[in-house]
C-alpha cells in the first residue's frame, strides 16, 4: 500500500483538533488555590505540545499501518525465530532468576522479590481466571486475609514465619470457600461484581475494625522470617545467620533469604498449578472454562469445581499475602485496593490466561516496567494506564496467547489463539 | 419522623447521582456486553470540567446563577462528551469481537490514565468549591430536629429528572434511539437491515459520558469538593446500582440508583458511617444472589 501523505496529514491534523478539544479546558486550565476561591491559571503551551504529541503520534501510527497492513501474515523467518526463543526461554528465565543474588545489588534484588511476589498472585490468580474461567476481580481480598492473618498470628501467639504460613494459607481458602458459596450461580461479569464488592468489604472492614486491625495506622513490627531458626538482624549477634556460619552480618543477607523463599514459594505455585492441570480436577476445571452446561451434561459436580478453584486461588494469594507482611514488617489497607486486584487481573490476561510463562514474562513486564518509570513520578500510572490499553489493542489475548492441551492422545500440538473459543464461566 | 424525613430527602438526592452515571453503565453494558470501568472516571472528568467552567464563568464575571449553571452543564457535557467518543474510538473500538477479558482489562487501564492524567493536569490537591445555591425550606419540625429541603436537592432532582425525561424520549422516539434499541437487541442483525453500528456504539458512549457530566456538575455544587480519585467509589457504586436494576434495563439503572443511595444514607445515619459502603455492596450480593438478574432485568435465558 502506498503512503498517502496528504491523508495522512488530514487525519492527524483532525486528531489533533480533537485533542485540542479534549485537553484546552483539562490541562490548559489549571484551578489552583487563590486568596477567596478558586482562580484559573491558563497554560496554553501545554495544551500546544500536548495536540503537537497527539499529531506527529497519530502520524507514526499512519505511517506503521501502511508500512505493514493488519493482518499481514508474521515473516516465516520471524516466527521460527519466536520458536526458537520460545523454546529456550523457560530455562533461561530460571537460571536468570536463580542466578539473580550473586550478581545484582540490594535495588535489584528488592525489585526482583517485588516482580515475584506479583508473578505468585499471577499465577494463584491464573488458577481461578485461566483455569476455571472464573473472572474474580477481588483476587487482593486473599491477599490481605494472608498478610493480616499472619501479622496478628504472629504477634498474637509469637509463633514464627513458617508455622504462621500454612495458617494464613488455610484461613484465606476457608474465605475463599464462603465468598465462593454464595457466588456459585453467578457467571462472567456478575461473578465479577460480586467479588470485586466483596474485596472492597474486606478493606473497608479492615480500615474500621479498629479494635483488631488498628485500622488506617496498620499493623507494625511483624516478625522477620528465619532459615531454621536463624535469623536476619543488621548487628548480628547470637543466634543470628551470620554468627552461625561465622560471616560478617550485612543486611544483604536478608534481601536474598527473602528472594529465594519468594522464588521458593512461586514456583511452589507454579508446580502445584502445572500438577493440578493433570489431575482430572485440572481437567474439570478447563472443561469448565470452555463450556459449563457440557460439564453439567458430562456429570462433573460443578459446585466442588469451582470451589477448589476459588480455595486453590485463594491459598496460593494467602501465601503471598503472609510473604508480603514478612517482608514490609508494616501492612495497612492502603496496600489492599482494587488497584492491586486489577493490577493482578492486568497481569494474568496480559499473560495469556492459563500461561504460567506468559504471567511470569508479564509481571516482569508491568511490574520492572513501571519501576522504570519511577522518576516520572505522577506520570508513572499515567503511562502505565496508557500501556495496558496498548497492550490489549496490539495482543487482546496476551503474551502467550497459544495453548498446548494438557491432555492429548499422541502428540501435543499447540492451539492457536485464532482458533479458540470463548468460555462462559 | 423529622429525621427519617431528612434521611429520605438526601438519600433521593444521592440516589438521582448515582441513578444518572448508572445509566452510563448500563446502556454500553447493554449494547456491547462490555463493564465500562472507566465510565466512573468519566464522572469524575465531568465534575472537573464544571468546576474549570464555573471558575472560568465566575472569573469572567457572568454571576447570574441560572446563565451560569447552564452554559457549565452545555460545556461539561459537550467536552466529557468527546471524553466519551474519544475513549471508545481509542480504546474499545479496535478490541470490538476480540476476546472477552480484552476490552475489560483496556477499560481498567483507561480508568487508571484519566485518574492521572486529571491528577498531572489539576494537582492531586482536593478543590473545594464555594457553595452557589444556597437556601432551603423547612419540612417537618419534629421535637428540636427539622428536616430541611434544600433548593440545592431540589435542584437536583429537578435537573435529573429533566434530563432523564430527554434521555427516555431520545431512546423511545427518535430514529437514534430506535437504532440503539435495534443493536442492543441483536447487533448483527441490526448490521443487516442498515443501521451504521459503529455510530450508534460511539452515541452510546457519547450520550453515557454526557450523562455523567451533568452528575459530575451535581456532585460538584451538591458536596463542594472533588479530587481526581472521586470517581471510583461513586463509579463502583453506579454500576452497583445498575447491576442491582438489572444490568440492560435503562428503568432499572435508574431505580437501582435510588436504591443505592437510600440504603447509603439510612445506614450511615441509623448504624454507622463507616460500614456505608459495606452495606451498599451486601445489598448487592443479596441481590444477586437470589435474583441474578436484577430487579427489572431479563433472565439470561442460555441456547445450548
Amino acid at each position: 500500500m502506498r503512503f498517502n501523505f496528504r491523508a495522512a496529514l488530514k487525519d492527524a491534523g483532525i486528531s489533533a483538533l480533537v485533542s485540542i478539544g479534549l485537553f484546552g479546558a483539562m490541562i490548559g486550565l489549571k484551578t489552583d488555590p487563590g486568596p477567596t476561591s478558586l482562580v484559573l491559571t491558563p497554560r496554553p503551551w501545554a495544551v500546544v505540545i500536548a495536540a503537537g504529541i497527539v499529531f506527529f503520534g497519530r502520524l507514526l501510527i499512519l505511517f506503521y499501518k501502511a508500512w505493514r497492513p493488519a493482518g499481514a501474515p508474521t515473516p516465516r523467518r520471524l516466527r521460527a525465530a519466536s520458536n526458537q526463543i520460545g523454546h529456550y526461554l523457560t530455562p533461561l528465565l530460571l537460571a536468570f532468576v536463580f542466578t539473580l543474588p550473586f550478581y545484582a545489588g540490594r535495588y535489584w534484588l528488592d525489585l526482583g522479590i517485588l516482580v515475584l511476589t506479583y508473578t505468585m498472585l499471577g499465577w494463584g490468580l491464573n488458577i481461578v481466571v485461566g483455569l476455571a474461567g472464573l473472572l474474580d476481580l477481588g483476587y487482593v481480598a486473599f491477599y490481605a486475609v494472608g498478610a493480616y492473618s499472619y501479622a496478628l498470628i504472629a504477634q498474637t501467639f509469637h509463633l514464627g514465619f513458617w508455622t504462621c504460613l500454612p495458617l494464613a494459607g488455610l484461613f484465606a481458602a476457608c474465605w475463599g470457600i464462603m465468598l465462593g458459596f454464595p457466588v456459585l450461580r453467578l457467571r462472567g461479569d456478575y461473578l465479577a461484581i460480586v467479588t470485586m464488592a466483596f474485596g472492597e468489604i474486606i478493606r473497608v472492614v479492615l480500615l474500621n475494625w479498629v479494635s483488631l486491625t488498628n485500622g488506617p495506622n496498620g499493623i507494625s513490627g511483624i516478625p522477620r522470617p528465619t532459615l531454621f531458626g536463624l535469623t536476619f538482624t543488621a548487628g548480628g549477634g547470637p543466634g543470628s545467620f551470620a554468627d552461625f556460619f561465622g560471616i560478617t552480618p550485612n543486611i544483604s543477607q536478608r534481601f536474598i533469604f527473602l528472594y529465594y523463599v519468594i522464588l521458593g514459594l512461586a514456583l511452589l505455585t507454579n508446580w502445584v498449578s502445572l500438577r493440578l492441570r493433570r489431575l482430572p480436577l485440572g481437567r474439570a476445571w478447563e472443561a469448565l472454562r470452555e463450556d459449563e452446561v457440557a460439564c453439567r451434561a458430562l456429570g462433573i459436580n460443578v459446585t466442588i469445581t469451582k470451589l477448589t478453584a476459588f480455595a486453590i486461588g485463594a491459598c496460593f494469594g494467602g501465601f503471598a499475602g503472609a510473604f508480603f507482611a514478612t517482608r514490609q514488617a508494616f501492612i495497612s489497607p492502603e496496600s489492599f485496593t482494587f488497584m492491586e486486584s486489577s493490577i493482578i487481573l492486568a497481569i494474568v490476561v496480559m499473560g495469556g490466561l492459563g500461561s504460567q510463562l506468559g504471567t511470569a514474562l508479564a509481571a516482569l513486564i508491568m511490574i520492572g516496567g513501571s519501576e522504570m518509570f519511577r522518576d516520572l513520578a505522577d506520570y508513572r500510572m499515567l503511562i502505565f494506564g496508557l500501556a495496558l490499553v496498548m497492550m490489549m489493542i496490539l495482543r487482546p489475548r496476551g503474551l502467550v496467547s497459544g495453548r498446548v492441551p494438557s491432555v492429548s492422545l499422541g502428540k501435543r500440538h499447540k492451539i492457536s489463539a485464532e482458533l479458540l473459543t470463548e468460555g462462559h464461566g | 419522623m423529622a429525621y427519617a424525613l431528612q434521611q429520605l430527602v438526601n438519600g433521593l438526592t444521592l440516589g438521582m447521582i448515582y441513578g444518572l452515571i448508572a445509566v452510563g453503565y448500563t446502556m454500553v453494558y447493554g449494547i456491547i456486553g462490555m463493564i465500562n470501568f472507566a465510565h466512573g472516571d468519566v464522572f469524575m472528568v465531568g465534575a472537573f470540567l464544571s468546576l474549570i467552567a464555573l471558575t472560568g464563568l465566575g472569573a469572567l464575571g457572568i454571576t447570574a446563577i441560572p446563565l451560569a449553571l447552564a452554559i457549565t452543564l452545555i460545556l461539561a457535557a459537550a467536552i466529557t462528551a468527546l471524553y466519551g467518543w474519544t475513549m471508545e474510538r481509542v480504546a474499545y473500538r479496535p478490541l470490538r469481537g476480540s476476546f472477552r477479558l480484552a476490552p475489560l482489562i483496556s477499560a481498567i487501564g483507561m480508568s487508571i490514565a484519566l485518574e492521572n492524567y486529571v491528577q498531572v493536569a489539576q494537582g492531586a490537591r482536593v478543590k473545594p468549591m464555594a457553595p452557589i445555591i444556597t437556601g432551603d425550606f423547612s419540612l417537618l419540625t419534629d421535637g428540636h430536629f427539622t428536616a430541611h429541603l434544600s433548593v440545592m436537592q431540589i435542584a437536583i432532582v429537578l435537573t435529573t429528572l429533566l434530563v432523564l425525561v430527554l434521555f427516555t424520549w431520545v431512546v423511545t422516539r427518535t430514529p437514534l434511539g430506535r437504532a440503539m434499541r435495534a443493536c442492543e437487541q441483536d447487533r448483527k442483525m441490526a448490521g443487516l437491515l442498515g443501521i451504521d453500528t459503529d455510530a450508534t456504539i460511539s452515541l452510546t458512549f457519547v450520550i453515557g459520558a454526557a450523562l455523567a457530566a451533568v452528575a459530575g456538575l451535581m456532585f460538584l455544587l451538591y458536596y463542594g469538593v472533588i479530587d481526581f480519585f472521586v470517581g471510583f467509589i461513586i463509579g463502583v457504586k453506579a454500576f452497583t446500582a445498575a447491576v442491582l436494576g438489572g444490568i440492560g434495563s435503562m428503568p432499572g439503572a435508574v431505580l437501582g440508583g435510588l436504591a443505592i443511595g437510600l440504603i447509603e444514607v439510612f445506614w450511615s445515619a441509623y448504624f454507622s458511617v463507616a460500614y456505608k459502603d459495606v452495606a451498599a455492596f451486601s445489598i448487592l450480593v443479596i441481590v444477586l444472589i437470589f435474583m441474578p438478574s436484577g430487579l427489572l432485568g431479563r433472565a439470561d435465558v442460555e441456547k445450548v
